[in-house]
């Protein structure tokens, strides 16, 4: 079995860290260039995968335990709506992220605001994307009580 | 933060930004806590929302402080605080109901994913009939339609036909977003504006074109079929018999409801009944759905064996009311059917609740479970009968009330013949719930056999308090606001007179 796809193997630990690397850029480089949460949230699920389609799911589910991936999707959306929030906490209205920055020249709140939503939505896409492939990819006649 | 200035995304927000943590919950009477806290808090929102948009009028409530047309803006005016008053109320009745009714239904481990997906279908719904923008509304209708799509196929442990009856819905719930999105894009085009308000003021007194009637009739089939307006209506008695009980209690009073307000918000505010082609509509094409779904779905209920399935067929006759005021094209007319809308959720929740006590203690939804209901469970044997009632329009009840306006309504606008089959179609109402009243009252439970005893083997008992208080609470609002006419009827009347005299 260790022979086994020994070039597979071999590429898939030199390409796992540059992908996830790719994913944060296109998560943070969102609001530069084409890019942004959806995108980053795909591409990093995308490095989990296919250490999934080598090593097997079960091993890349004792690396990313569906527990966590439950509480990303959670977190995630929480960031979503909760960065809209808090401008209504600091007294404006839902969104509006200047307050985040009031007395910013060119708008920095705007651009954090941003950047938080955009982090949430990848990681509530990451988590959901592996969640879907945990599911079919180990497929059973029933999907296992414990992962729900 | 001053809550009075945050009102209209209050009911939104809330759920949006608390739903999350009932995924994280240990178990799932924490995630039931939790829902009741979240629902809870929706609902208070959205009364003080009504309270406050009968006081000062129309609220505008600009998102991210970016000035309509070009931002999202929320606009909130009695009609839409009305219905948001009921989906919420009817959530934050049936999230205390669930729980002991779905924990026999469900996975015990799946309870907290029910529960998220519960508030976010209600936050979806909330948000449909909240927004003051166009594509808004199909943003929020995917948010409420994804979550019951989930919601329905939960019911798949007890019965495998959940699962294809969810995936029906899916399918045809997604033809008619895809519909009601292509006529978003076709009003789009014609006008170049997605804010309801000004597309209105763009279309006011300019010509009709092809683009514009295309618009309108993509949207009405794809409201249609979210609506589950009669020929439309097929997903619809499978989603809700197969559905968790608390469930089919929750999406029976809500979800529909949402798509007819919709229908309602486009034909007077937002394309507006000068439109020739919109007055040929509502006489010809929505009379004649309205008045085939009152007899079709009222006359099928009379004949299926599951309660549950009768009560779904009975809302395709239903809707049909709410749709036959709404072809008036007047005030009365919208008057009657967003009375009926929110009278016709409280029954509906009302019986489904019944129809779930019945399924906690026996295990079915059939009317065979029903036979001496009264001997064995009589606090839902009598929810049961006086929801039922209230369904028929005995007066004192709700039901009435909207029977009475709808015929004034049809007595207005000259159409006699359309108030004798409103009268007709109630008889085969009597008829389908007086099947199921006669086996509650007259019938003696089974002494033997598998319905002689409750699922565990033990005498059948009455329902527990947490499920009996929300669906008693619903009954006592169908007598109460059948007795005070003036909160529906005046809000409703107000609602209408705004929608139809121009939207404001």
């Amino acid at each position: 079995m260790r022979d086994e796809h020994l070039i597979l193997r071999v590429m898939m630990k030199v390409l796992f860290a540059p992908i996830i690397l790719f994913a944060f850029y296109v998560q943070f480089h969102g609001d530069y260039g084409p890019g942004g949460g959806f995108q980053a949230g795909v591409i990093f699920a995308v490095a989990f995968i296919l250490h999934g389609l080598i090593y097997g799911v079960g091993a890349t589910r004792r690396a990313l335990p569906q527990g966590a991936l439950t509480a990303m999707m959670a977190v995630g959306v929480f960031l979503y709506a909760g960065t809209g929030a808090v401008t209504m906490l600091l007294g404006r209205n839902l969104l509006a992220y200047d307050a985040l920055v009031p007395n910013s020249t060119h708008h920095a709140g705007q651009h954090y605001g941003i950047l938080v939503v955009e982090f949430g939505v990848g990681m509530a896409v990451a988590a959901t994307m592996l969640t879907i492939f945990y599911h079919f990819a180990g497929r059973e006649p029933e999907i296992r009580d414990e992962d729900w | 933060m001053i809550i009075a200035d945050q009102l209209p995304v209050l009911p939104i927000i809330t759920p949006l930004a608390l739903a999350p943590f009932t995924l994280l919950m240990p178990n799932g009477r924490a995630a039931h806590l939790w829902a009741m806290a979240v629902t809870g808090l929706s609902f208070l929102f959205c009364a003080m929302l009504l309270a406050q948009v009968a006081e000062v009028g129309v609220i505008s409530y600009q998102l991210g402080d970016w000035a309509p047309p070009l931002g999202i803006e929320y606009r909130v005016d009695l009609a839409n605080a009305l219905v948001m008053l009921l989906i919420s109320g009817v959530a934050a009745l049936v999230a205390p109901f669930s729980y002991e009714s779905i924990r026999t239904e469900i996975d015990d481990r799946q309870l907290p994913m029910f529960y998220t997906a519960f508030q976010i279908c209600m936050l979806g719904l909330l948000g449909v009939v909240v927004t003051g923008d166009a594509f808004n509304v199909f943003v929020f209708l995917e948010i409420s339609s994804l979550s019951t799509y989930a919601l329905v196929a939960l019911g798949g442990r007890l019965d495998r036909r959940a699962l294809t009856a969810s995936y029906n819905y899916l399918v045809m719930g997604t033809l008619g977003a895809t519909f009601f999105v292509i006529g978003l894009g076709l009003i789009y085009q014609a006008t170049g504006t997605l804010n309801m308000a000004d597309i209105r003021a763009q279309l006011e007194g300019s010509p009709s074109n092809s683009m514009v009637e295309a618009s309108f009739a993509f949207i009405v089939v794809g409201m249609g079929l979210k609506a589950a307006a009669f020929p439309m209506h097929l997903w619809m008695p499978n989603a809700y018999t197969y559905a968790p009980s608390a469930v089919s209690a929750f999406i029976a009073a809500a979800s529909t409801k949402a798509a007819v307000y919709v229908l309602i918000r486009f034909t007077f505010t937002v394309f507006g009944t000068d439109f020739e082609f919109i007055q040929a509509m509502m006489t010809y094409i929505l009379t004649t759905v309205a008045l085939a779904g009152m007899f079709f779905g009222s006359l099928v209920a009379v004949f299926q064996s599951s309660v549950k399935r009768m009560l779904a067929y009975s809302s395709v006759g239903q809707i049909g009311y709410m749709l036959l005021g709404l072809s008036f094209g007047t005030e009365a007319g919208v008057q009657a059917s967003l009375i009926h809308l929110f009278n016709h959720g409280l029954m509906k929740a009302a019986l489904f609740m019944s129809v779930a006590c019945v399924m906690l203690r026996l295990g079915v939804h059939d009317c065979a479970g029903f036979h001496g209901l009264t001997k064995r469970m009589p606090f839902t044997a009598a929810a049961f009968i006086f929801a039922g009632l209230s369904l028929i329009g005995v007066p004192l009840t709700v039901g009435f009330v909207s029977k009475w306006y709808l015929l004034q309504a049809a007595f207005e606008v000259g159409r006699a013949w359309a108030g004798f089959l409103i009268v007709a179609s109630s008889l085969i109402a009597v008829v389908y719930v007086g099947r199921v009243v006669e086996l509650i009252l007259l019938r003696a439970p089974p002494e033997e056999g598998p319905l002689s005893a409750d699922v565990n083997g033990e005498p059948v008992r009455e329902a527990p308090l947490s499920m009996l208080i929300p669906m008693w609470l619903l009954v006592a609002a169908n007598v109460y606001f059948g007795l005070r006419t003036d909160v529906t009827a005046g809000l409703a009347g107000r609602a209408a007179s705004a929608l139809v005299g121009g939207g404001q």
